[in-house]
């Protein structure tokens, strides 16, 4: 899937239906809408955080990317809700993906 | 549609032991083909298991172990609700028409791979199942202020509940300090909010109308039947402090039943994690929303087991596709009276729940004696 190819590379590309628009999550070759292609949009997503807990030093959130994309990313200072983030780092590790947020 | 009731069931002690799925899973089938000698083997149309492990073929090899050659022989999984999904699958080929009675069997090893969606990428590396249970109790604490201690008390009520259970994992009793100062695993979970994977098996035998009025003067009916699957991931989940498929799920199974929720004398939830119990609980209409540590707290502190007699997953351990099958056998015992120290008060309806993956699927049943 070429979401995973740009994943590999640190870039974090929402697929977005050819024909509604529909940003489609999880990444998905067809919408899940209209069940027509997908290919990647490219640009800089903000996020915003919707819930937060902590592991140790490392915070994890609950991130919202438009309005019906939601991730888990790491945050190493202290989020607040509501707060408006970009992806920092990503990338794919042993078959998981990863999320870092700033 | 034809009626269908439970006829007979047999079970395993959960433990942390290390056993071969199929021995695991043959121990409660043969506990239940024990305590009922009169049941006819050749009767037997359909085995259906219930497990996340990997072995194949499961069918089969239990149905050659314990001696049945039947018509339909297959596995059902979707993990930690696989049992009462399997209960759900024999009673469809009962009331078909397909089958007149379905031996379902349910099993796990304590090192289940069913315990992590790998599928789940949403969650980037906090697949495992303490970060959604982190983020549900960081979002029903602040929404309903509800502190730590409150809602340690879940897994107090449950460990005292499965102290009275011999087939439970843990035997202790725990304390709220005990529960605030066992391990944190993150800032808003303790160990002991936690169900703990673990080893063990659970089977029942379900019958047409025709052939439960032949061997029982005191049969159990699954009178309500209702399921919901709102996505597979946890990210999906509309609401962080509230179950949007256990509410679905629970009207579809009460409306079946016509029943309402005030008339469920004894229930069985799916409280894998603290937080989870007042949730289902507000989630199926027990209570209001924000108001299920209330009914937890009152029923903890009356001695009432009406809510997980047999200590919940928290006290019975999970494993994860025995879970449903045992938690009906404990609904089935508690309306037969049968339950001994867990027993409540003369309970004639009940319900069971179970869900997997953070809420996104639930099943749930209403048994009526």
């Amino acid at each position: 899937m070429s979401f995973e190819k740009e994943l590999e590379k640190g870039r974090f590309y929402i697929p977005q239906c050819e024909a509604c628009k529909k940003l489609v999550w999880p990444p998905s070759e067809f919408c899940d809408n209209c069940n027509e292609k997908t290919s990647l949009k490219k640009e800089e997503f903000k996020g915003k955080i919707i819930e937060f807990s902590r592991q140790n030093e490392e915070y994890f959130c609950v991130v919202e990317f438009g309005d019906s994309v939601r991730i888990m990313a790491k945050m190493m200072t202290q989020p607040k809700k509501d707060q408006v983030v970009k992806i920092s780092k990503c990338g794919i590790n042993e078959g998981s993906y990863y999320f870092q947020i700033i | 549609m034809s009626k269908v009731g439970i006829i007979a069931y047999g079970t395993s002690p959960f433990t942390k032991e290390d056993h071969k799925i199929e021995s695991i899973l043959h121990k409660s089938a043969n506990d239940l083909f024990q305590k009922n000698p009169e049941i006819d083997k050749k009767e037997i149309d359909a085995v259906l298991i219930s497990t996340n492990n990997n072995s194949k073929y499961l069918s089969p090899i239990l149905s050659e172990m314990s001696g049945i050659q039947p018509k339909i022989a297959h596995s059902i999984e979707s993990l930690c609700n696989s049992g009462t999904n399997s209960i759900v699958s024999a009673f469809s080929y009962i009331s078909s028409g397909l089958a007149d009675m379905v031996l379902v069997s349910g099993a796990e090893r304590y090192d289940s791979p069913g315990q992590i969606l790998e599928w789940d990428n949403s969650r980037g590396e906090f697949k495992h199942p303490i970060f959604w249970a982190s983020i549900f109790s960081k979002s029903y604490k602040e929404k309903y202020n509800i502190s730590d201690e409150e809602l340690a008390v879940v897994s107090v009520k449950n460990h005292k509940q499965a102290s009275k259970n011999p087939n439970a994992l843990s035997k202790k009793t725990y304390t709220v300090e005990d529960v605030m100062n066992s391990k944190k695993l993150t800032d808003d979970l303790k160990l002991l909010d936690c169900s703990r994977p673990c080893t063990g098996s659970a089977s029942i035998l379900l019958a047409s109308e025709e052939i439960m009025k032949k061997h029982t003067d005191s049969p159990t009916w699954i009178t309500g039947i209702g399921q919901k699957t709102t996505s597979a991931g946890f990210t999906k989940n509309t609401s962080l402090s509230s179950m949007e498929s256990t509410k679905i799920a629970g009207q579809s199974a009460l409306n079946m039943a016509n029943r309402n929720v005030s008339q469920i004398d004894v229930a069985e939830v799916h409280d894998a994690f603290s937080v989870c119990e007042p949730m289902i609980l507000e989630s199926l209409g027990f209570t209001d929303p924000g108001n299920g540590m209330d009914m937890i707290k009152n029923l903890h502190q009356t001695n009432d087991f009406k809510i997980n007699p047999r200590g919940g997953l928290i006290g019975c351990g999970h494993p994860l596709g025995a879970t449903g099958i045992s938690q009906t056998i404990e609904i089935i015992e508690q309306l037969q009276n049968n339950a001994k120290s867990r027993q409540t008060d003369n309970p004639k309806t009940g319900l069971i729940h179970n869900m997997s993956a953070a809420a996104t699927s639930s099943t749930v049943l209403v048994l009526e004696k």
